[in-house]
């Protein structure tokens, strides 16, 4: 594997040359009051995943800094949030910080009350420290972290930019350009595509649900929207239709069999094993794809936008960030957790370990962490896409639903049913789960 | 305790006075198994009638809306196409290791060497865990790198996408369902042909039956109460059959294997619907119960037919 890992001296170097030397084991800022909740316990609980240990390797430099003692574990993601809501329902949940998933838990969270307000502790200097200010937060961040009041119920942790991965060795053989458009990739696709070989020239989410992820990219770049202002949701209109044609022609043509029950997971396999030409995703799997030891394509992978549509050209995003429980009896001292969860030090790794992007411009615009980071052109990717981001899902609260719903329309297309019928089929059922949830 | 064994007046009225002193005092004793099935049974049940009957999602304040919940359900093509799904599932799943369950019955009721060892490798896949046999079966199944596949090339036939394809993945899973579950049914069955006796076997061979023949007029008619219980077992497995069917394909692809069961799990734990799910959880339980009656029945007609046939 292509060692992502940082020594304590590189990271203290690159962030004190960054001017932002904040908590690093070295003596903290005079101002923020570390040691005010010594003794407190708090439990954490987070997604399985690299920002869940991203947290849990350095905790012990957290608790050194503020005597606070830290309890998290780490559950799968889809029985993370079934618990995380079933615990804030009954209002006694058993932790203080939550790791949540905005793209999915937005709205409901905030139609709950379930998260505290943070904004007064940012406001706190003797809480947080001074390079941490919202406008350091890309708008996608601050678009999922505030609510229509302005609030800020929790701290952007780490965005995921769906881009487009590339074997460069496999385009060279065939003689085929990295595409600029989706039209170009369909075209693309095709060439590179040797069934003979088990070579397919594009791969990607199947899988219901998850494929929507993925479908959003196409979706947005032909210029559509998911909501009006009214709040109806669009995505069965004539934008729609062209995605889901290309969805299905790429899918179809192009994509190595049984792609209807891939999810990312399937497709990164077939990726990584040189049998796939190209492969849309979120940004967080160069340290797999570069690992030797569980893939055959290190050093050969091109990292890159998303291919532009006819309408624009966008990255699908989505996101994750930390917040406070509302019933939890530590919020001040949770929040220190939290500002600790997203400072610069902490967003420093996890963007130079490859396991996630920081939503703070200060982390991913500094040249000094972008040093640490091993894979430049990965870096460049997930740059370039951060100026094109835009949010990958319609923020409501029956996201799931919608996931499935819509999903499934989409997967259905791969066994060759029409796509405008399945979309026209997918959103009837779907308004009146909308309708209800709003109405609620 | 004291026992009267004369019957004097005395006596007679003490043991008169002495029922009546202990008639209420059984209660007490019949109080904690009271207390348990209301608990655990009768009121979660009754909760989940209510909360059918409630609009009532996870963090949203609950209403009370009558029956609309389950008018909802006569309108949702997701439910209606569960509900064919879960009786192909069950239909498949409950035939197909009967079928298979009774030929290795027959099989293993030969004597021949080493029919003990045979015997228990054949019922080791009911032993498994069903997530852990999911997994490996999801391995298999694997279009371009399963065994399945493999093994299919190897007689010329070309890759099938089994679990992957919304055509074939019932099948699929049922295939999984029938490896797991064929040798609970030979068991049961096993058990019955030790049951049978010799006898007619021996009139028949007299007769001149041939194997066949042998079968379908002796064996056949007396396991058929085994034959009923490991169908009714078989059954009840399958219709409530979550483990396998969510580990491996999740409903999909699509929602091409999505039975009530699953779509239940994902209306009440992954939309947060409780008042809808609910609703489901209450027709799927009439459901079951609908066809356990069936069953029942069908049972009832048959010890009657042999009655009838005995007269």
């Amino acid at each position: 594997m292509v060692s992502h890992n940082i020594s304590r001296r590189t990271l203290l170097t690159g962030t004190a040359a960054a001017g932002a030397l904040s908590l690093t084991g070295l003596p903290a800022r005079a101002d923020i009051n570390w040691k005010k909740y010594s003794g407190t316990k708090l439990e954490v609980i987070l997604a399985k995943g690299p920002r869940g240990d991203n947290l849990q390797k350095y905790i012990k430099e957290f608790t050194e800094l503020s005597g606070i003692q830290v309890e998290s574990e780490q559950i799968p993601e889809q029985q993370q949030r079934q618990k995380v809501v079933i615990e804030l329902t009954s209002g006694r949940p058993s932790f203080d910080v939550v790791h949540i998933s905005y793209h999915v838990q937005k709205r409901q969270f905030e139609k709950a009350g379930w998260l505290a307000d943070m904004t007064p502790y940012l406001k706190d200097p003797t809480l947080t420290p001074p390079d941490l200010v919202e406008s350091d937060f890309s708008a996608a961040g601050l678009q999922y972290a505030r609510n229509d009041k302005g609030q800020m119920l929790s701290l952007p942790w780490s965005v995921d930019y769906f881009i487009l991965y590339y074997n460069k060795e496999l385009f060279q053989k065939k003689g085929v350009e990295v595409p600029k458009t989706l039209e170009e990739m369909a075209v693309a696709a095709e060439k590179l595509t040797d069934p003979k070989e088990g070579v397919y020239g594009f791969v990607g989410r199947g899988l219901r649900n998850a494929n929507m992820a993925m479908w959003t990219n196409f979706y947005l770049n032909y210029g559509g929207e998911f909501l009006d202002a009214k709040g109806n949701i669009l995505s069965d209109g004539p934008e729609a239709i062209e995605a889901t044609k290309l969805y299905q022609r790429l899918l179809t043509k192009s994509a190595p069999p049984g792609v209807a029950g891939f999810n990312w997971m399937e497709s990164m396999a077939s990726f990584t094993q040189g049998r796939a030409a190209m492969w849309i995703d979120a940004d967080g799997w160069a340290p797999p794809l570069e690992d030797p030891a569980a893939s055959r394509v290190v050093g050969k992978v091109g990292y890159t936008r998303v291919p532009a549509g006819p309408k624009g050209q966008f990255s699908s995003t989505y996101g994750d960030g930390i917040g406070i429980a509302a019933a939890s009896k530590n919020k001040e001292a949770a929040y220190l957790l939290c500002q600790w969860v997203a400072s610069k030090g902490q967003g420093t790794r996890l963007l130079q370990a490859g396991g996630g992007v920081p939503f703070r411009n200060s982390i991913v615009d500094d040249p000094e962490v972008a040093k640490g980071v091993k894979t430049k052109e990965w870096l460049q990717s997930v740059i370039d896409s951060a100026k094109i981001s835009k949010l990958g899902l319609p923020v409501i609260i029956p996201v799931a639903e919608y996931r499935d719903t819509v999903g499934a329309a989409l997967t259905a297309t791969l066994s060759g049913a029409d796509p405008a019928t399945e979309l026209k089929k997918a959103h009837e059922q779907f308004r009146p789960i909308l309708e209800r949830s709003e109405k609620a | 305790m004291s026992v009267i064994t004369q019957t004097s007046p005395a006596a007679a009225q003490d043991a008169a006075l002495e029922k009546q002193l202990r008639r209420p005092s059984y209660w007490p004793f019949v109080l904690p198994a009271l207390v348990v099935v209301v608990a655990i049974i009768i009121f979660p049940w009754v909760f989940t009638i209510w909360m059918s009957l409630n609009e009532w999602k996870v963090g949203a304040p609950t209403s009370f809306v009558g029956f609309s919940n389950y008018l909802r359900l006569t309108s949702d093509p997701r439910f209606l196409e569960a509900v064919v799904h879960t009786i192909i599932y069950t239909a498949l799943s409950v035939l197909l290791p009967l079928v298979f369950g009774t030929f290795a019955a027959v099989v293993f009721h030969q004597k021949f060497a080493g029919r003990g060892f045979l015997r228990g490798v054949f019922i080791m896949p009911m032993m498994a865990t069903p997530v852990a046999i999911a997994l490996v079966w999801t391995m298999m199944f694997h279009p371009q790198l399963g065994v399945l596949n493999y093994l299919l090339s190897l007689v010329g036939i070309p890759a099938q996408l089994w679990v992957f394809h919304p055509a074939t993945v019932i099948p699929s899973l049922v295939l999984v369902e029938t490896w797991q579950w064929t040798p609970l049914v030979m068991l049961i069955v096993l058990g019955g042909l030790a049951a049978i006796p010799t006898e007619p076997y021996e009139s028949a061979q007299i007769d001149g039956a041939n194997f066949w023949q042998v079968f379908r007029f002796i064996t056949l008619p007396l396991i058929m109460p085994f034959l009923f219980i490991a169908g009714m077992i078989r059954m009840i497995d399958a219709v409530k059959s979550f483990d396998i069917i969510f580990a491996i394909t999740q409903g999909g692809p699509g929602s091409a294997s999505e039975t009530i069961n699953i779509y239940l799990y994902s209306v009440a734990f992954t939309y947060y619907d409780l008042g809808y799910g609910s609703a489901i959880a209450v027709v799927f339980f009439l459901l079951i119960v609908l066809l356990a009656a069936v069953m029942l029945h069908a049972r009832q007609r048959m010890v009657w037919t042999e009655i009838a046939s005995d007269a």
